[in-house]
């Protein structure tokens, strides 16, 4: 059982959390033309660093999204922070 | 090499064992091969063999960085099983199961693929309309299949629960009588002896810390053990592909996470057949040695970690208690976890890398195991040819592009 | 038989005399006893059978380092397989068997095997049994394998507890390295948890007679006193079991035999590794005869339950420790032998029963062989935490290395064998110093197995691995640790290696004249020692596996004699009334299309998106255009997924301007709201966008059917319900009972209907006003089958039945805002990819039978060509009673252009056809849903 740092509610047990992506998606503009090369890149391409990774996760009892970097090999967790901008 | 048979087991039995020759040899690497596979898991040693069998390319090396077959192909629950909804998995998996089929006597080493058949059970009308969806889809597929009621399950697998009170009560269930499990070891070795007694060299502690691009081509490996150039270079590392990605700054729509595995001590007889109980997220076979082997889904986190956390654990074998809560006490012997490679739809990536020399093997996810035979025996037709078999066409990266996915997650409704 | 009972024995009670049997046979033991113990004093030897050669075997250690003595064990009426005789603690009435022997341990049946052990070396399955066919050798090995039996019965209450708990610091091993630690942290303020596996505390000490000038069972009573007064808690009988992420020990707190043990997840800030360490085997011809016990074990059994294990003892030791046994085991009446390991080859001489041990050309007839070859710190779950293991050349062992987080290693663990070294390391790690490398007296000439060597000599006792099988694996190139586990089975027994690996690895190193440090370990996996499943299991089984959301009704279903069942997470009325569930399903059809169904559709989904930016948030969720949509009107629509696959339908309804319902599917409302919420901050404003999931908190009741409206009527709501004032997909809110209410005319079967939605609490007010009004006018409550048939009759769809995880919107017949829509919305661009386009998609049909023929199997694939291929399956089929006739619906490959052809069905082997129709069979003008 791993313990993740959620934000705003604190230390919690892993199986409160949810996996949402690596970070740094960035959704293409399709309201303009995007190849289908971009788009299957966006949709689907996995940095899956091994190592330090910076991954977006979801506090489902807050359901709070976050900003998590940890090492996917020692599952040490380095920093969680809020994924808004403006807040600390 | 001495050939493995009854004969000359008597016979090496009265001498002490003392003339059995080497499985395999370790030589050194040799500056140069036609073909160069990164990864001596059974993916890669499979691939060697029918290099070297089938297309007649002996020069070839396996780079191995551990020992042979101590990834995923020494970590998983041996279950083999073709039992799938789209005719391109079909496909590939029959292949895989009809190469098993004959695997021992064509290695010449026993792999104990044991044919005691597995059970998908279904736990509500709705699933058993699914269930007969899904045996439809098999059977016009050309894979045997069979639509159990709940008295059939309780026939073969007496063991699971049919008690009132179960939370999810068995109607029935999919049955490939064909599907079984294997000595998972015994692949990896018997590959590698066979690849070996043709000439492959198989070199261990080996590890491959980058790749040799010249001309925008990859032309080689920069290993622990010095540089090694190759005619053609295969990659058929699981759970390490986006490592060797990043070294070929090509990109893959892989994320690696823990398997987690589990054994029991051993028992009498007690399980005849591979049980999956959806609800419960849980599978198990019974070994040759009698150990329950217990698997089920991947853990939530990515990771490289190979070692199992606790709350998957618990829910897999609190799965497998209230599948079988004659099993409760039954002690666990030894659990742990491999890591592998998940693709979007859960179907590997065979083909091109984008890297121009560089092939992949890869994105097997949960089930590379089963696929062994088949994933080497297409993957080194495409290594030899520089193109796609009709099997493995269906499963190039380019899929993500056109959307044509196979995912049998979406298909049966049952997370793989 | 003669008593090997002493006057000695800290531990067991001579005033409580405990009966038991083995194979068959009583005995006596006391309480205090383990299995083994009591057998040893009863002069039985014999407690088990090896796996593969059926080889006679005895105990070699006193605990969890045996793997020979493995029984079944059953106590009133309920048998355990696979007990370990040394650590199961005696209980009176007990009666243990030996594992995979037959009759018994003494005189086994399959003892022959050992008669063809040339030929059944390490992997010689490999080599043969190919032909004609591994299933025809397979199913003989299998009954030839396995250890214990188990029964098929459930054992009633047997069941674990599972704890989470926290400490700053967790101790674990009780000895006197552990009970120093545990006591300096507790009076340092910490909040300390120390556990031990066996019953008592003390570990080694019982062997001695003073620590720190005060006797051994004194000073023990005194740390205990001493901790449980700082407020330390002790855990005794508590195996830590693994340690996980972040510092998570798993413990298993064993209760009474034959209860599961009580799992304890214990998060500790800082652990102290105190484990001990093992005597290990020394590699000798014949050293698995019984009879030859480890140095530790012996001393043990006699200080701990007053067994001397033998009279006349050869005691062969390669290290210091061996002094203080010989004094211990001579005090207590034995004649010892000390002979040296070094000087010439050893060999046990005898048969089942041990009769003498020869070395060179000497022989001495003794009765019992104790061996040392040297100790063996634990450090399982050093390396369970990821810390490094250190080759240590004066003690001949791995020792801890570089630390894991918040670990330290203290005592026999970390190598300290001296009793003072070990207190000192222990009160330092106690208050947080780091204990550092110890010193040490102890001393060894190291001693580890000769290839080459003659004779029979056991490496893994319980899976028959012998130096001989070791040599062979390195013939044949197994040379990696891990190559010569798995092929030789080395240390896959029970004991998962602890009497095995060091000689197996010092074999290996020998055979290929490597250092022992390069070969290497294999990994540490837990469970320490063997868990029952129950323990991960515990109380969440049954119906609470999972459990059922309930609905607010439910006792107003119950009292309308429901058929509760399972739909989509929730325990939902399937129908009404007692008697053939078919024929009540086809009346509530009839009733409804002919008056009304009166249904509880509380689980539809009730999440309200607010706020400035809701309208184009909503519109960038939907596949549909919502941003058109007007307050108190409704809309049917798809969410997607970014793939462009159909995540979720339902309708959404805006009540005002900056306020939206949705009403997902039952089953979706949870991962809809994460969808939400996920989009709702990673790509918008979300000061600008909130999101309520009301689900829970509202209760929703639908009327369906022509009288629909009368039944509404009758409850006096302040709405006009005539069809120009309130048109079907438009919202109202009234109030009932001084509570608001939303009207909704949305229809799941083709007739006029009302979504009644109310503040939860006001429900069964709200049901109890509309089945009286309903009543009146012949309408009957309705359940989830006749809504599955009604909707199926008008061709609507439910997700995931009549779509899969490939069906797009354009499937369904919904193709518009994939070539109309312009602003950006999840998944727009997947529906435009090369799969998108392609003139091969399964797109949404019905099914036509002729009327008096069996409904189509739902499940069944349409076919064509020989062999037949898949173009789709039949998705939904009924016997419609409307219609007098079978309706289906199904996902056809270019289905939408096929209509009105023929089509072979394929189910289970037969075949038969159906025409291919549009999917609505009711009501296709749609007279019925406006009227």
């Amino acid at each position: 059982m791993q313990i993740f740092t959620c934000p705003f509610c604190g230390p919690r047990n892993e199986t409160e959390f949810h996996f949402a992506g690596e970070l740094g998606k960035i959704r293409p503009a399709t309201a303009e033309k995007i190849t289908a090369q971009e788009w299957a890149s966006y949709l689907y391409t996995q940095r899956n660093e091994k190592g330090r990774v910076q991954e977006v996760w979801m506090h489902l009892t807050c359901s709070e999204l976050f900003v998590m970097e940890r090492d996917s090999v020692s599952m040490q967790v380095l920093d969680t922070r809020s994924l808004r901008e403006d807040a600390q | 090499m001495t050939r493995y048979s009854v004969f000359n087991l008597l016979r090496e039995g009265l001498r002490g064992h003392t003339g059995w020759g080497k499985a395999w040899r370790s030589p050194a690497p040799k500056p140069v091969y036609d073909a160069v596979i990164i990864g001596g898991g059974g993916h890669g040693l499979a691939t060697a063999y029918y290099l070297a069998k089938n297309h007649g390319l002996t020069n070839v090396a396996v780079l191995e960085k551990g020992w042979l077959g101590g990834g995923n192909t020494g970590r998983n629950t041996t279950v083999i099983r073709s039992n799938y909804f789209y005719p391109e998995s079909a496909a590939l998996y029959d292949l895989s199961v009809r190469l098993y089929e004959n695997l021992s006597r064509d290695l010449n080493y026993n792999v104990m693929f044991s044919q005691r058949g597995m059970i998908v059970t279904a736990h509500s009308e709705p699933e058993m309309e699914m269930a007969a969806r899904q045996v439809n889809a098999m059977r016009l597929n050309g894979v045997d299949a069979e639509l159990l009621d709940r008295d059939q399950v309780r026939k073969r697998a007496p063991l699971l629960n049919f008690r009132a009170d179960m939370r999810a009560p068995i109607h029935g269930g999919v049955l490939q009588p064909r599907a079984g499990t294997g000595r998972h070891d015994a692949v990896a070795w018997g590959y590698a002896r066979a690849a070996d007694a043709l000439g492959v060299d198989i070199i261990q502690n080996c590890e491959v810390q980058d790749l040799i691009v010249e001309a925008g081509r990859c032309v080689g490996v920069h290993t622990s053990q010095g540089d090694i150039r190759a005619g053609v270079v295969g990659a058929t590392v699981a759970g390490h592909s986006s490592v060797i990605a990043k070294m070929g700054r090509y990109e893959l729509p892989i994320t690696s996470y823990a398997l987690q595995a589990f054994v029991s001590e051993p028992l009498k007889p007690v399980l005849d057949t591979v049980v999956l109980c959806p609800p419960f997220g849980t599978y198990v076979s019974q070994s040759d040695k009698g150990g329950l082997v217990i698997g089920g889904g991947l853990d939530r986190i990515p990771s490289y970690g190979q070692r199992g956390n606790l709350p998957v654990q618990e829910a897999v074998l609190a799965g497998l208690v209230e599948m079988m809560p004659a099993l409760a006490s039954v002690k666990l012997l030894r659990h742990w976890a491999g890591i592998v490679d998940v693709t979007p739809d859960s179907s590997p990536i065979l083909g091109p890398s984008g890297l121009d020399g560089l092939f992949l093997n890869c994105g097997w996810g949960t089930g590379g195991f089963k696929a062994i035979p088949a994933g080497g025996y297409l993957f080194a037709h495409i290594l030899a040819t520089g193109t796609h078999h009709e099997i493995s066409r269906p499963f190039d990266r380019s899929r993500f592009v056109t959307g044509h996915l196979i995912d049998e997650g979406a298909a049966s409704g049952i997370a793989h | 038989m003669t008593s090997h009972r002493t006057s000695l024995g800290a531990l067991i009670d001579r005033s409580q005399p405990l009966s038991f049997s083995f194979d068959g046979r009583q005995y006596q033991g006391y309480k205090g006893d383990t299995l083994a113990s009591a057998l040893l004093a009863n002069g039985v030897r014999v407690m088990g059978r090896s796996f593969k050669y059926h080889r006679p075997r005895g105990p070699w250690g006193a605990w969890v380092d045996d793997p020979n003595a493995i029984m079944t064990v059953t106590l009133n009426g309920r048998s355990f397989p696979n007990c370990a005789a040394t650590t199961t603690p005696l209980v009176d009435g007990m009666q243990a068997r030996a594992v995979n022997a037959w009759p018994s341990a003494a005189f086994d049946i399959k003892s022959g095997l050992d008669l063809f052990h040339r030929w059944l070396s390490a992997g010689f399955y490999y080599k043969t049994f190919m032909w004609p066919d591994w299933h025809l050798f397979e199913p003989m090995i299998r009954k030839m394998a396995g250890l214990g039996g188990i029964s098929r019965d459930v054992l009633e209450d047997y069941s674990a507890d599972q704890l989470y708990e926290q400490c700053d610091v967790l101790v674990i091993g009780g000895g006197a390295a552990g009970l120093a630690a545990a006591r300096a942290a507790a009076e340092a303020g910490k909040q300390v948890v120390l556990v031990d596996d066996h019953p008592a505390l003390g570990g080694g000490l019982y062997q001695m007679h003073e620590v720190e000038s005060v006797a051994a069972v004194d000073w023990i009573a005194e740390q205990v006193r001493a901790i449980t007064s700082a407020g330390g808690r002790i855990l005794s009988a508590t195996t830590a079991f693994g340690v996980y992420d972040h510092q998570l020990v798993g413990l298993a707190e064993s209760g009474p035999f034959g209860t599961p043990p009580r799992l304890h997840r214990m998060r500790a800030r800082q652990i102290i590794l105190a484990t001990g360490a093992l005597d290990r085997p020394i590699t000798f011809a014949g050293n698995d005869r019984p009879g030859v016990m480890s140095v530790d074990g012996a001393c043990e059994y006699l200080a701990r339950y007053g067994v001397l294990v033998g009279q006349k003892v050869a005691l062969i030791s390669n290290n210091s420790l061996a002094d203080a046994a010989e004094r211990l085991l001579t005090d207590a009446g034995a004649q010892i032998l000390r002979l040296d390991p070094h000087v010439g080859a050893l060999r046990t001489v005898g048969g089942k029963k041990l009769r003498g041990i020869s070395q060179g050309a000497l022989r001495h007839d003794v009765d019992t062989v104790l061996a040392s070859g040297g100790m063996t710190p634990l450090v399982h779950l050093w390396r369970h935490a990821g810390g490094k293991l250190l080759w240590c050349e004066t003690r001949q062992a791995f020792l801890p290395g570089t630390a894991p987080d918040g670990m330290v290693a203290i005592g026999a663990a970390n190598g300290a064998f001296d009793l003072e070294v070990s207190l000192s390391e222990a009160r330092a790690a106690g208050v947080g110093r780091n204990p550092g490398v110890s010193t040490t007296s102890y001393t060894l000439a190291p001693l580890w197995p000769k290839p080459g060597s003659k004779g029979r000599q056991w490496i893994d006792f319980q899976h028959d691995v012998t130096l001989k099988d070791v040599e062979l694996a390195a013939r044949e190139n197994y040379v990696s640790v891990e190559h010569l586990k798995r092929y030789t089975t080395l240390g896959m027994a029970s004991d998962q290696g602890k009497t095995s690996n060091m000689a197996g690895l010092a074999a290996m190193a020998a055979v290929q004249g490597r250092p022992l440090p390069e070969v290497g370990t294999t990994t540490f996996r837990p469970p320490f020692v063997p868990m029952p499943l129950e323990m991960y299991h515990g109380q969440h089984g049954k119906q609470l596996w999972h459990p059922l959301k309930r609905l607010a009704l439910e006792p107003q279903h119950r009292g309308a004699d429901a058929a509760l069942g399972e739909y989509g997470g929730w325990l939902r009325p399937g129908w009404y009334g007692k008697g053939e569930a078919k024929d009540l399903i086809r009346q509530e059809v009839l009733t409804a299309r002919a008056s009304a169904g009166i249904m509880d559709a509380s689980p539809l989904g009730k999440i309200e998106v607010m706020g400035p930016d809701a309208e184009a948030f909503v519109n960038f969720i939907y596949y549909n255009t919502i941003k058109t949509l007007k307050p108190g009107h409704i809309r049917y629509g798809f969410m997607l997924t970014e793939g462009g696959i159909v995540m979720d339908d339902g309708v959404i309804a805006r009540l005002d301007q900056n306020r939206f319902v949705i009403s997902c599917s039952s089953s979706h409302v949870d991962s809809v709201r994460t969808h939400l919420e996920a989009w709702r901050q990673d790509g918008n404003d979300p000061d600008r966008i909130f999101i309520h999931d009301l689900t829970q908190q509202w209760a929703t009741l639908t009327i369906t059917g022509p009288k629909a409206r009368d039944i509404l009527s009758a409850l006096s709501l302040d709405v006009d319900l005539s069809a120009t004032a309130f048109p079907h997909m438009s919202l109202r809110e009234a109030r009932f009972d001084d509570t608001p209410l939303r009207i909704a005319r949305v229809s799941f079967t083709g007739d006029l209907s009302y979504e009644l939605s109310i503040r939860r609490a006001k429900a069964p007010a709200l049901w109890d006003a509309v089945m009286r009004s309903g009543a009146a006018q012949g309408a009957a409550p309705i359940g989830i089958e006749a809504l599955s048939i009604l909707r199926a009759e008008k061709g609507y769809i439910m997700i995931g039945k009549d779509t899969d995880g490939e069906t797009m919107p354009h499937d369904l017949g919904f193709g518009i805002p994939r070539l109309k829509k312009t602003a950006p919305f999840i998944g727009d661009r997947s529906l435009h990819n090369d799969k998108a386009n392609g003139a091969l998609r399964k797109s949404l049909v019905g099914l036509v039978v002729p009327s008096g023929t069996a409904p189509l199997p739902t499940g069944a694939h349409l076919v064509e060509g020989t062999p037949p291929r898949s173009l789709g399956y039949v998705t939904s089929s009924y016997d419609s009673p409307t219609l007098g006739r079978p309706v289906a619906l199904g996902l056809v490959e270019n289905g939408t252009a096929r209509i009105g052809e023929t089509i072979t069905v394929h189910h289970l082997g037969e075949s038969r056809t159906a025409t291919i129709s549009a999917p609505c069979a009711f009501d296709p003008e749609g007279e019925r849903l406006h009227a």
